[in-house]
């Protein structure tokens, strides 16, 4: 069965991403795709430091390539990240959605259509309302969506507008996040 | 919102009705394209589009406008440029005349950019620049060379990073709301329609630019379309690719030599 895992976040996800990764168990394999707002034409060691943190190979996405288990899927800067009928990933270069490209909206809306109830999404810290628009159509279409708690959220903007657009996403803190992970796919 | 069927449903009438082929455009971002056209328009299913696009001649050149993604700006990806000024501008410098193909040009941001680093260098004055792309829209605003100044503090900054020698202020003339750029370095350019699925070779180019095109097909058309420019290029001609497409997955890899592999700038060796 063809799934997978979004998680998105900006400002104070980072970490989030890291304790959760640290956490899941290494028989887990179900794809992950990581959207998170980066500064454009900015050199990082964000890929490294996941790698160091997870079971997973890490890799940032390149235009038209197989979505396959037991990766970690990063965006590239400057691209929205969408997903073709036959499982594929493709690059898109169109206008910012909410100041931000990757836009967490695109690339779960774009993913949600695919997998509809195979997918699950979580949106953790951030301080816009990038997000909460994808994450609502992922309900819609039978995926389970989770967002940080908004108590323990860094910043709470974008769990918080996601809440707000929707109300029955799950609201769990980090810890739990884990759990139910491990509950779901292990 | 359409479905699959119906999208593949709506680019088969719009091959018959008007000759254009999009069946190897990538279809996520078609779909994309396509629901937000229909939000625009307050089409509520594919059968008000197909109906609307079949009956109404007009609103059909609106929607290849708004369905071909037509985004960019000058300089984009200075270290990119920077590589093109210092490894391919030496080489095309000893033909008595340079010719260059921008290829999907969008509103002529990457085509100007390129003459002005042309000019500082002291090539422009033999070069011919074809900048073409499927919109007649973004034909039209190339031709017309007008910017808001909103990103030109980007712009400006992208501009020194290349190596910029002077001021991008003495390209343009401003009142305050928009820039339009300055006649010298506009006339050099053919900004002309050019559709990279049906259309064929026109011109031997000696640097061919096709930046953040290919991502929007599927991979049979890249196929096709990088033939198309293996096909225009001379011996020892340039291919510059966007920072994310590569020619690594395709035949006519083994025909190029790789000049940066980072800034995806291609020679033609065979």
């Amino acid at each position: 069965m063809k799934e997978a895992i979004l998680i998105g976040g900006s400002a104070g996800a980072f970490k989030c991403i890291l304790s959760i990764l640290k956490a899941i168990d290494r028989t887990i394999e179900i794809p992950i795709v990581v959207v998170l707002h980066r500064l454009k034409n900015s050199k990082s060691n964000f890929e490294s430091l996941l790698q160091l943190n997870t079971h997973y190979t890490v890799k940032e996405i390149e235009d038209k390539e197989p979505i396959k288990k037991g990766i970690l899927y990063t965006t590239p800067s400057d691209y929205h990240v969408l997903l073709e009928h036959d499982y594929t990933f493709s690059l898109d270069g169109s206008e910012a959605v909410n100041y931000s490209r990757p836009s967490i909206d695109v690339v779960f809306e774009s993913f949600a259509m695919i997998f509809k109830e195979n997918c699950m999404g979580i949106l953790l810290s951030g301080a816009n309302d990038d997000g909460a628009k994808g994450l609502k159509l992922m309900a819609e279409l039978d995926g389970k969506t989770i967002i940080q708690d908004c108590q323990e959220a860094e910043y709470n903007t974008m769990p918080l507008a996601a809440k707000n657009s929707y109300k029955h996403h799950q609201e769990l803190n980090v810890e739990n996040i884990i759990k139910l992970l491990n509950n779901e796919y292990k | 919102m359409i479905n699959l069927s119906e999208l593949d449903d709506l680019l088969f009438a719009i091959k018959k009705q008007f000759d254009y082929d999009f069946s190897n455009y990538s279809k996520a971002s078609m779909m994309r394209r396509i629901n937000r056209f229909m939000d625009l328009k307050g089409m509520k299913n594919g059968v008000d589009l197909k109906f609307e696009l079949i009956n109404n001649p007009t609103i059909f050149k609106t929607f290849i406008n708004e369905i071909v993604v037509n985004v960019s700006e000058f300089f984009r990806d200075p270290s990119f440029y920077k590589v093109l000024t210092t490894a391919v501008f030496p080489y095309l410098d000893s033909y008595a005349n340079i010719n260059i193909w921008s290829a999907g040009c969008s509103f002529g941001e990457e085509a100007y950019s390129l003459n002005i680093l042309l000019q500082e260098n002291n090539l422009l004055h033999k070069t011919r620049l074809y900048a073409t792309d499927i919109s007649t829209n973004a034909i039209e605003k190339s031709r017309k060379g007008i910017y808001s100044n909103t990103n030109f503090k980007e712009y400006t900054k992208n501009y020194f990073e290349c190596g910029g020698k002077n001021s991008l202020n003495d390209y343009f003339v401003s009142d305050g709301k928009d820039s339009i750029i300055n006649s010298e370095i506009k006339k050099h350019i053919l900004f002309t329609n050019h559709n990279l699925v049906t259309d064929g070779v026109f011109k031997e180019c000696q640097l061919i630019l096709c930046r953040n095109v290919l991502i929007y097909f599927d991979n049979e058309l890249q196929e096709r379309v990088l033939k198309l420019f293996y096909d225009s290029l001379p011996i020892y001609g340039f291919l510059a690719l966007g920072k994310k497409e590569s020619l690594r997955f395709s035949a006519v890899y083994k025909n190029f030599k790789e000049i940066d592999g980072i800034e995806k700038i291609y020679q033609k060796i065979k």
